[in-house]
């Protein structure tokens, strides 16, 4: 029987059922599609559960689909770090399908909404995208990918149609196409000269050359437009603060780390070697900046999500640590590819923790009717599970233990310090205390005294959803042992050697 | 075919770049969509002199031709969405330009 | 196998009931007070066994793996009992008073909650066997503490809070940068063995002493990194009780005095030259604390500077490295949380049922709560250093101690201060049984009636009689005195 589900056809699945459950969703109509959503939704996890027990029997999972082989072909490839963003992406979406009911299934007794109706398939296809990316083993694919992820995330944005909503994801969009068409620019390069596209074929291949590095710059420029690394951050807060709480989740929570994701598929997979020190600090140099502008930029917000959205800012910015720190310290460090692992988790902890802060953030709309930090009182008293779901989710912002931020950070801290690579160290404290700062300000106003006027009440399982996900969060920094190993299958070696 | 390939090339280049200038310079939405399909014009024929230059016999490499049909599909697709919503917020706001900034400091929404 | 059980079940104890609190509902007073007291009694109990235990020579060690090289690591060695017991018995008297302080106030699920919380981070403090699981615990204790510090939910109460938390986060940084750094040269430390940092370059050991030490000083209230303590006096009683005796800066103390004792070991600190540095903080910080206290008007305050008065004493003790004063600094750990803990006991009780919140005020106390006011008076002579009541014991091992390490200076900063202590101290017992009472009307009601409720007045008159029996008894071999004078025997090897 293990042998059975271990040939599976899981990989495939992944990017199949949710563009099938797309397609299906629109003629079904706003009143059943939120179902099939949930349904498709919640064979997710229990999909990437399978493709990590196939990926730990049987080693890295390639797939030809339809037999064609690469460089003719479309390959698939799941390794440890597909697998366990799989896992992330599906649980994320799960719970955010399940909090957006509140929002976008139909009511008893209402006509069917534009927005109902779209919203469902629009999760969908972003979900069928991110599945794409994370699995992709062909550059053009990978464009391909985060093109229709870009597709579905804009109209996300402004899918319930306020003005400012429409202006972010204009500015949204027009960075997000930018970015790509600069990431195609660069894949023809490498094309033109290598002749393939496919990831381990392109390894192989790699010639340093002038043609390479040019692929290369364009490529990077493109992903960090995408995922809004300082300076190109100017279209996020306004983007993941204007959409609907459930969007805004999934925006901050997976659509930035689809275009990281590729990124360091490039640097890591593609051309480790030809990585300089320079571009590697360069990166770092831009990480330090996101993070303390993120951070001081989140403090003087005076709305609950723009603050979160500026988080997200800074968060990206540890990000890209793991480039300077990859390989630093090995032999000061028990395990391998510290800095690497480190980075990863920290994806990962930050997509369960920003999610719930973000689902939080919407049931503070919906029951307060606005998001103003200054009058929040009494939201302890009001929605208590929600408030400790949002603390919880907090601490792995600030690295505080016991939460996956906390381990990512020590992770990296480690690496840091031990290569003699101290400089590194200090945004990533300063962060912490300026995250503490932030979310520290958010709880002030929700532990003081005084009764919330006109809350309208919700019900406890409406917060068990963002607390669900910030436990998860939490679990993560208690138990990184079976993250950690997962992430060791099919490691890229530059991971434990670092680059350059 | 040599000079053919390369004038391909140096084509999109230029395309590339003036695209690049109009979506930083042009406040206009629609100036800069247009500016947007520019750029990706010129990408699109780098990549056909891509693939007249790998061409063996009978005219050429077909894998970047693909790729450029399917570029071609996503960025009619982009193109769309972006007209679209520039409609919207032309219909919603009145404005055919982007707020200056978004708002960074303390401001309610 | 109950040798890896018993750390985790002393954990569990704290660490259930608060998640059993936090999902009951506000009104179920019963329950909520049933679990509260069985977690309090059954820690205190697991406690009892593990004495036992630990002096016939056994150790107890749960080690659970987070990833290579990252372990979180529970070990029960003497020095780990005496904090943790010290805590066990002090919580189960807390929570008494805090049950019969807070009555049917707000929040109180949150509020238990977190209380039972911060009780398991300080019990997983005691027992953490290596860096990485002392420092998890000494965030838990920190973010388990906030909301007690602002439960009250006013502007006072949330500025205090933001304090707090803006100190001993900053704190957490200088600590975790410090860990990390003498890790990354080291590999990960335990605090067990030896010498494990011979041969390290002495710049980067003092720096890191530096960085640990001075993080560790915020919730020990070093001067100049005590300000949140004097500001956090805005909380209920019982937190205050938790924060002065029971929990933070003791955390703080107890983080010194593994540091110095277990990481670096008393040879090598002397040897770098840190011991003396360490000393003259800690004596300044003793004068600077008992000064500003004289000054202050509201007696919890005045309370408060007298804790980071105090529990310098206990990184004097271990700065000046020999083994006697050692003794002196932990045997302080122990009698400045009993007698600390009757004070902030006591003055809660005062403010509920005299509302008696300035010195002034306490005119006549003694004859309106003779009981309240007998053991304040207690824990007052015993922090001045009156034989033979606990603080006479410390100061005295103390004063050996600094003479032992030819340290003469320190005792006139023992000296001083307790002159000083006698000068903010004996003013508060004198307005107490020898004024008047302000309101000359005295309400007729019979002697013990008068003094509350009696969950007010229980624990403080046990804590007072603990720290006048461990004052009495010091010669016991299960006295704080001869616990102390047990582990400083191992440690050292004598």
């Amino acid at each position: 029987m293990a042998d059975g589900l271990a040939d599976g056809p899981w990989a495939e699945l992944l990017v199949a059922l949710p563009l099938a459950g797309m397609l299906l969703a629109l003629p079904l109509g706003g009143r059943q599609a939120h179902r099939l959503a949930l349904l498709v939704l919640a064979a997710g996890p229990v999909l990437a559960l399978l493709l990590a027990a196939q990926l730990w029997q049987g080693g890295v999972v390639g797939v030809a689909l339809g037999g064609f082989a690469a460089p003719l072909g479309i390959a698939l490839r799941a390794d440890g770090l597909s697998v366990l963003m799989l896992l992330t992406t599906a649980v994320v979406l799960c719970a955010t399908g399940l909090a957006a009911r509140a929002g976008f299934a139909p009511r008893p007794g209402q006509g069917e909404t534009r927005a109902g109706l779209l919203f469902w398939p629009l999760l969908l296809a972003l979900w069928g995208a991110l599945n794409a990316v994370f699995l992709g083993n062909d550059l053009f694919n990978l464009y391909v990918a985060l093109e229709l992820l870009t597709l579905a995330a804009v109209p996300l944005v402004c899918i319930e149609g306020k003005p400012e909503a429409v202006a972010a994801a204009l500015r949204y969009l027009l960075f997000a196409l930018l970015g790509s068409v600069l990431y195609l620019l660069g894949a023809a390069l490498l094309y033109g000269a290598h002749g393939t596209l496919d990831i381990t074929l392109l390894a192989a291949r790699l010639q340093p050359g002038p043609a390479t590095w040019m692929a290369g710059a364009l490529m990077t420029a493109g992903l960090l437009a995408k995922t809004a690394l300082y300076p190109l951050h100017l279209w996020l807060p306004p983007a993941h603060a204007a959409a609907p709480a459930a969007a805004s989740a999934v925006l901050s929570a997976l659509v930035v780390k689809a275009s990281f994701f590729i990124l360091l598929r490039l640097w890591f997979d593609v051309m480790p070697a030809l990585a300089g020190l320079g571009g590697a600090t360069l990166l770092g140099g831009l990480g330090t900046a996101a993070i303390l502008a993120g951070s001081l930029l989140a403090l003087r917000q005076e709305r609950l999500k723009l603050a979160i959205a500026y988080s997200t800012m800074a968060q990206l910015g540890y990000l890209f640590l793991m480039f300077p720190l990859a390989g630093g310290g090995t032999e000061a460090q028990p395990w391998s590819a510290g800095a690497w692992t480190g980075g990863v988790l920290h994806a990962v902890s930050h997509a369960l923790a920003k999610a719930a802060m973000f689902l939080v953030a919407g049931l503070v709309l919906q029951a307060a009717g606005h998001d103003r930090i200054r009058a929040l009182q009494g939201l302890g008293r009001a929605m208590p599970v929600a408030v400790f779901a949002f603390g919880l989710a907090g601490l792995s912002l600030m690295g505080l233990p016991p939460s996956g931020g906390f381990v990512a950070k020590w992770l990296l801290l480690t690496a840091a310090l031990a290569s003699g690579q101290w400089w590194w160290a200090v945004p990533m404290l300063a962060g912490g205390l300026l995250a503490a700062g932030y979310v520290f300000r958010l709880l002030n106003p929700a532990l003081s005294a005084g009764e919330g006027q006109g809350w309208r009440p919700v019900r406890r399982r409406w917060q068990a959803i963002p607390l669900a996900l910030a436990l998860l969060s939490v679990a993560l920094g208690l138990a990184p042992l079976l993250p950690y190993l997962l992430l060791g299958l099919g490691r890229s070696p530059a991971a434990e050697e670092g680059l350059g | 075919m040599t000079s053919a390939a390369t004038l391909y090339g140096l084509a999109g280049a230029a395309l590339v770049g003036i695209g690049l200038y109009g979506l930083a310079v042009q406040a206009h939405v629609l100036r800069k969509i247009l500016a947007f399909n520019l750029i990706g014009s010129g990408v699109f024929l780098v990549f056909g002199a891509v693939a007249g230059r790998g061409g063996g016999a009978g005219g050429g490499d077909p894998v970047p031709q693909a790729m450029v049909i399917t570029g071609i599909v996503v960025a009619l697709s982009a193109t769309a969405l972006a007209v679209a919503l520039a409609l919207r917020l032309f219909r919603e706001t009145g404005r055919v330009t982007l707020p200056p900034d978004p708002p960074a400091g303390a401001r309610d929404g | 196998m109950t040798d890896a059980l018993l750390p985790a079940l002393v954990l569990a104890t704290s660490l259930l009931p608060a998640l059993v609190i936090f999902l009951l509902p506000e009104p179920a007073w019963r329950l909520r007070t049933a679990v509260n007291l069985a977690g309090a009694a059954a820690k205190l109990a697991l406690v009892v066994v593990m004495l036992a235990g630990v002096a016939g020579g056994a150790t107890y060690e749960l080690r659970l793996p987070l990833v290579p090289g990252l372990d979180l690591l529970l070990r029960v060695d003497a020095l780990a009992l005496l904090f943790v017991t010290l805590s066990a018995f002090l919580w189960l008297l807390t929570t008494i008073y805090a049950i019969a302080y807070l009555g049917d106030g707000p929040d109180q699920s949150r509020f238990f909650g977190f209380f039972s919380l911060c009780v398991a981070a300080t019990t997983g403090i005691a027992l953490s066997g290596s860096l990485i699981t002392f420092f998890v615990f000494y965030e838990l204790l920190t973010l388990s503490t906030w909301p007690l510090v602002v439960h009250r939910g006013d502007a006072g109460s949330l500025a205090a809070g933001r304090r707090y938390l803006g100190y001993t986060l900053g704190g957490s940084a200088a600590l975790l940068l410090g860990i990390l750094w003498l890790e990354s040269a080291s590999g990960p430390v335990e605090f067990t063995a030896h010498g494990r940092l011979v041969g390290l370059d002495a710049g980067l050991l003092r720096g890191c002493f530096l960085l640990m030490v001075g993080g560790l000083g915020v919730k020990a209230a070093l001067v100049p990194l005590h300000a949140w303590l004097p500001a956090a006096m805005v909380a209920p009683a019982p937190v205050s009780a938790l924060l002065h005796a029971v929990a933070v800066v003791k955390a703080g103390a107890f983080g010194i005095t593994r540091v110095v004792l277990d990481v670096f070991g008393p040879g090598l600190v002397q040897e770098l030259g840190l011991g003396l540095p360490l000393a003259v903080a800690a004596s300044f910080t003793i004068l600077y604390g008992s000064l500003r206290a004289l000054a202050q008007s509201d007696i919890k305050r005045r309370l408060a500077f007298s804790t980071v008065s105090q529990v310098s004493y206990i990184a004097l003790g271990l700065a000046l490295a020999g083994p006697v004063a050692a003794v002196g600094g932990l045997v302080h750990l122990v009698h400045q949380g009993l007698m600390k803990i009757t004070l902030f006991f006591c003055a809660g009780a005062l403010a509920e049922t005299l509302h008696a919140h300035r010195v002034e005020e306490l005119d006549g106390a003694g004859r309106r709560m003779p009981l309240t006011m007998l053991a304040f008076s207690i824990a007052a002579l015993g922090m001045i250093g009156v034989p033979p009541m606990a603080g006479f014991v410390s100061k005295w091992w103390l004063g050996m101690g600094a003479l032992q390490a030819g340290q003469p200076w320190v005792l006139a900063v023992l000296a001083g201060s307790s002159l000083l202590n006698a000068a903010y101290f004996l003013p508060l017992l004198h307005r107490a049984w020898f004024l008047p009472p302000r309101d000359a009307e005295a309400p007729a009601v019979p002697m013990f009636r008068r003094e509350g409720d009696w969950g007010l007045v229980l624990p403080p008159v046990i804590t007072a009689a603990a720290a006048l029996a461990a004052g009495l008894f010091a010669a016991f071999a299960f006295s704080p005195l001869g616990w102390a004078r047990l582990i400083i025997a191992r440690d050292y090897g004598l």
